[in-house]
């Protein structure tokens, strides 16, 4: 049994809707809590868990979409680099049609470029095998879940001996920028639905300054509904009792602490680093750059680029959706000159998007 | 990206194996796992990678605890 029915068990969700109600109830606060986690942005639309929930709890959604945070000047670089000879740029589908500066991936490829869309970094290593005569760069974007997945990539092709695959890496680590959050008075956090599989990877223990310095009570939830109200449910106990803790919902795929193996070769392979975050700006150590050891594999350092002079799209307000301070519909441009057949924002292209999740369910 | 439904492994040959979930099948490396994989398992798989084995006793027990906090009242 895979269990994903029984935790979307109409009646189990519904009693659990029921037992939040019946806490909060006379509670005379609102609560505020953010999730960090697209997967999550996209269960709490499609499953109407707002519409559950009693008014004294408020989601938002905070900085959780890999491809919402990385800014025009990654996807800048990204497009220089396809624009080169002899290179097979290979990514994930959902870079795709994210707006640049003044093109996307999308429409360099329509120009003729070489770029392929894969599942798994493994897939650009394959690609790199068949294609000796040509440098094959992997876009490397993303959380602490596919980090190591990009780490592993690495190392794969190491053994292989290959001298001609690359990344450009740009992963992200997200505890830095929660801590920020959590203490901007004007988002008013009162905890944080963190993200399940970025925290089988990192553990519950990444979390504990959040709870102990920043006093923000932290749940590692679920994606199912069940285990979202659940997650829900044990934060608003926290913050009822004005305590802060870390606590995980989802004990079945998360280990305190976390997946040693992965966070090894994260160790091996990466630094942390600054890196930008877009609406947010640089956040220090809140990056991965891959070691100088490996610097052979860093497309960055191995690749002569020109790249153009960074725009941003106006009226996008993708950075302050990206915050929590902002709803999609609050945006002048969602639904009219922005939708997900015409993209203005990086937030309205990903599936796991704010503005996608807020456009396909229709909340 | 993220799919977050765990799937069963139909086959394991070292670090690579075939795992399915509604019939779709997929190949993925096991390298970042720590635990020894068994054909029957469900593994969470990310981007060609299972990043975490799925714990059958805690997810019958997470359950169990649900059904525990509500009562009838919280049914109307
Ligand atoms: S609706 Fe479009 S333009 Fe507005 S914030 Fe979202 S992505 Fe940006």
């Amino acid at each position: 049994m895979n269990y994903q029915d029984e935790y979307r068990d109409r009646e189990l969700v519904q009693g659990l809707a029921g037992r939040i109600r019946r806490l909060v109830s006379g509670c005379g606060r609102t609560m505020t809590f953010m999730e960090v986690c697209g997967t999550h942005t996209m269960a709490i639309y499609r499953f109407g868990l707002r519409s559950m929930l009693p008014p004294e709890i408020r989601l938002i959604s905070g900085p959780g979409c890999p491809v919402c945070v990385t800014p025009n000047d990654y996807l800048d670089r990204a497009i220089a680099i396809c624009r080169l000879p002899k290179v097979i740029t290979v990514t994930f589908g959902d870079m795709m049609r994210v707006p640049g500066s003044s093109s996307s991936l999308m429409e360099e490829r329509a120009k003729g470029a070489d770029i392929r869309i894969v599942y798994s970094p493994l897939d650009a290593v394959a690609i790199a095998i068949r294609n000796r005569d040509k440098k094959v760069v992997f876009l490397g974007v993303g959380f602490e879940t596919t980090a190591p997945t990009v780490a592993g990539s690495i190392l794969a092709a190491e053994a292989q001996g290959l001298t001609n695959y690359l990344v450009l890496a740009s992963h992200k680590t997200i505890p830095i920028p929660m801590q920020l959050l959590a203490s901007d008075p004007e988002i008013g956090i009162d905890g944080y639905i963190c993200p399940a599989h970025v925290s089988a990877i990192i553990g519950a223990e990444a979390y504990r300054p959040l709870a102990e310095e920043y006093h923000t009570p932290c749940v590692i939830t679920g994606f199912e509904p069940a285990d979202m109200l659940q997650g829900i449910l044990m934060l608003a106990e926290q913050a009822l009792k004005g305590e802060s803790r870390v606590e995980i919902q989802y004990s079945r795929v998360v280990r305190p602490e976390g997946n040693l193996k992965a966070q090894a070769m994260l160790a091996q392979l990466f630094t942390p680093s600054d890196v930008a975050w877009r609406g947010v700006g640089v956040i220090p150590g809140s990056g991965l750059s891959l070691r100088e050891e490996y610097r052979r594999f860093d497309a960055e350092k191995m690749l002569p680029l020109e790249v153009e002079p960074t725009k941003e799209h106006s009226g996008c307000s993708c950075g302050e959706i990206l915050k929590g301070k902002m709803a999609p519909q609050e945006c002048a441009l969602f639904g009219r000159l922005c939708t997900p057949e015409n993209p203005v924002g990086a937030c309205m292209v990903s599936s796991e998007g704010s503005c996608a999740a807020a456009y396909r369910y229709g909340q | 990206m993220c799919v977050g439904v765990p799937m069963q492994v139909i086959s394991v040959d070292g670090d690579d194996i075939v795992a399915e979930v509604d019939g779709v099948r997929r190949s993925a490396s096991i390298m970042m796992l720590a635990d020894e994989v068994r054909v029957g398992d469900y593994l969470i798989i990310h981007a060609g990678f299972a990043i975490s084995k799925l714990d059958e006793e805690e997810a019958v027990e997470t359950l169990r605890m649900m059904r525990e906090v509500f009562s009838e009242e919280d049914m109307q």
